[in-house]
């Protein structure tokens, strides 16, 4: 009998802090921030109400300009006080521009057009609608912000580099070293300093940000103002049907990086 | 009751001074590093997370491989576990500091650690996984301590440590279970995302954790007059040898779905890990000798350990649960996390090799898990005996 007894109050008690637990962990998940990563709406229709900026990138005009995307790497990295390591491990880059197979992964496609095997094909951060990488932050050092933008706050981040394991699309660099330093040269890692953005501390995560200072200001981000002449890139809000982006998209084909994740980019290809 | 740590033969303090020399070297490495950056290590923009992460990551697991002694005994009342139980208690409190410290020498930007206090964020399985951390940490103290403490008294421990000890139950599980959804929840890397990424990891927890504490346990058996009981024995190696069998099922679990759906996603890193990943004409195969050796290892320790049993034999016991903690320390502490990050999602790899300060840091993190578990052993050791003799 005794023994009974206590044996429900074990169960008893496990089954009720089981029960808190869990009920307030499921509580807080669906309160506040999660709303904002998207966590709640999962699996629901996407709201289409409020800005979400985008861009549609077309592959052709790069081809016929070759050096374009070099012009607009250039000039993203410049304002941005981007570093230059010099080696591919210590790499950091916002905008930058990887092989076609590489960017369109692809695991079966067989003959695929010959002219796109090894095109250069510009990629950055896809500013996705539902970004792991916001979900993954565990200070909200990166987050969505009322214009679809995903941002970074250099000050915040701890360098955990979650964000980096959590982005399917190699989006995100890490400050491996002083980026403020320079070599054994005695070569600065930034070659020019902008003082109009805030150059970086080590340890901390970084990425393209759509140009969000420019943005405030009321300009277009650097790299669409560099290809602004030939065409190869739109800008705009994909939830305003009058929108230059929204009109590109509607008349053109266009693919999106790995759309299968449900990251729901906003970075669009004109293939 | 903290002097019993300060009295100690000659072989004691060489221990201590041996784990301490480790940790001073291990120290002036974390100085170079926190000078120069997370760039003294091997990791890179591709392999993000190295050994200090995988470390972590296994540790977690040893930390709540401890609950496969508080169970029996608090929950079944086994008493054949209460000479044993307050030493998976205190492994899992020197576990739970390794894990921190792992995370410390991780993180870019150390001294903003509390900023995941000082911007809690549900969302976040990181800050899920700080929460149980430390959480687990303060109940094994509280816990640990306050029955040690009363056993020293020559009492029997008080009322309020009860429900701490029944929490603290579901929370070991919790803690691995969080860690797994660390990887389990990023879409992307399909190596991880696995729903079961947590049973696995729970499975390979509670081989390791018991192996461990048995083959601490067998080295103070021979050093000092306390004795674990052959019936206690003969239990872990029950508990040791299903966990590591059902590890292994999930194993084989895993490569099922792989290779027989052939998805690609799913091959790629297994290929990687396990044969040679091919990829425009070069093999990609640095993992491979370590994660075969795993499965060799943990298939022959799991037939020495029954063999083990069946013959009364310590020193087979004792060599049988380190070739399963080697296997699962391989397979969890080496190939699960670097492997998550190959292919990279362009497709690409890239290999990673950790740098000599990576190593030398990561020494001495154990060594200061070592340290803390001597230190807790000798004064749980020095009480029992002074009460049983």
């Amino acid at each position: 009998m005794k023994k009974d007894r206590r044996d429900f109050l074990k169960l008893a008690g496990c089954a009720a802090v089981a029960g808190v637990g869990s009920s307030t962990a499921f509580h807080s998940l669906l309160r506040g921030e999660a709303e904002a990563a998207g966590l709640k709406r999962a699996g629901t229709k996407k709201d289409k109400s409020g800005t979400r900026l985008g861009m549609v990138i077309d592959i052709q005009k790069f081809i016929d300009n070759r050096d374009l995307a070099q012009r607009c790497i250039r000039v993203c990295h410049q304002i941005h006080n981007v570093p230059d390591f010099g080696n591919p491990k210590d790499e950091i880059k916002w905008l930058w521009t990887d092989r076609f197979e590489h960017v369109f992964v692809k695991d079966t496609h067989y003959r695929q057009a010959q002219h796109l095997q090894g095109m250069p094909v510009l990629s950055l951060c896809n500013h996705c609608d539902n970004p792991p990488c916001v979900r993954a932050c565990p200070t909200k050092a990166t987050f969505k912000k009322d214009d679809g933008v995903v941002g970074m706050d250099y000050h915040r981040c701890i360098g955990c580099r979650f964000c980096m394991a959590a982005c399917p699309y190699g989006a995100r660099s890490f400050n491996w070293r002083d980026p403020r330093g320079m070599d054994e040269h005695g070569r600065s890692f930034i070659s020019e300093i902008n003082p109009e953005y805030p150059a970086r501390t080590m340890g901390v995560v970084e990425k393209c940000n759509f140009c969000t200072e420019r943005l405030a200001v009321g300009k277009i981000p650097a790299c669409v103002e560099e290809a602004a002449a030939a065409e190869a890139m739109f800008f705009g809000d994909l939830n305003d049907p009058d929108s230059e982006v929204s009109r590109v998209l509607r008349e053109k084909f266009t693919i999106q990086r790995r759309p299968s994740l449900g990251t729901y980019p906003s970075v669009f290809y004109i293939i | 009751m903290i002097e019993k740590a300060l009295q100690g033969s000659k072989g004691y303090w060489t221990w201590i001074a041996c784990l301490l020399a480790v940790i001073a070297i291990g120290g002036m490495f974390y100085v170079q590093q926190w000078n120069y950056g997370l760039g003294v290590t091997g990791m890179s923009r591709d392999v993000s997370w190295g050994l200090y992460i995988s470390q972590f990551t296994f540790l977690v697991g040893v930390a709540a491989g401890g609950l496969m002694l508080v169970l029996p005994y608090y929950l079944h009342n086994y008493k054949e576990f209460g000479r044993i139980t307050i030493l998976g208690e205190f492994m899992a409190i020197a576990a739970i500091i390794m894990c921190l410290m792992f995370i410390i020498a991780d993180l870019g930007q150390p001294m903003r650690a509390l900023n995941v206090l000082l911007y809690p964020t549900p969302q976040s399985m990181l800050f899920w996984d700080m929460v149980v951390l430390n959480g687990y940490l303060a109940l094994n103290l509280v816990c640990g301590w306050a029955i040690l403490h009363s056993e020293y008294k020559g009492v029997k421990y008080a009322n309020w440590v009860k429900p701490f000890i029944y929490l603290s139950i579901p929370w070991a599980i919790s803690i691995h279970t969080v860690t797994a959804f660390l990887y389990a929840g990023l879409p992307g890397r399909d190596y991880w995302l696995t729903a079961i990424l947590a049973p696995r990891f729970l499975a390979s927890a509670f081989a390791a954790g018991p192996a461990l504490l048995l083959i601490i346990a067998l080295i103070i058996e021979r050093n000092t007059l306390f004795r674990v009981g052959q019936v206690a024995k003969d239990k872990l190696v029950t508990i040791i040898s299903y966990a590591a069998i059902i590890n292994f099922f999930f194993l084989a679990c895993e490569f099922f779905s792989a290779y027989y759906s052939q998805y690609p996603s799913k091959m790629y890193t297994k290929d990687y890990l396990f044969f040679g990943l091919e990829k425009d004409g070069n093999i990609f195969n640095n993992l491979v000798p370590y994660m075969q050796a795993s499965v060799v290892i943990g298939v022959i320790g799991i037939a020495m350990i029954f063999y083990a049993r069946s013959r009364k034999s310590d020193i087979l016991l004792g060599i049988s649960c380190a070739l399963i903690f080697l296997s699962l320390w391989i397979d969890k502490g080496l190939g699960m996390v670097l492997g998550g990050f190959v292919p990279n999602p362009m497709g690409q790899v890239t290999q990673y090799y950790p740098s000599i300060q990576e190593l030398g840091i990561t020494a001495a993190v154990w060594a200061t898990g070592f340290l803390v578990v001597t230190l807790l052993y000798k004064v749980a050791i020095s009480v029992k005996l002074e009460k049983e003799l």
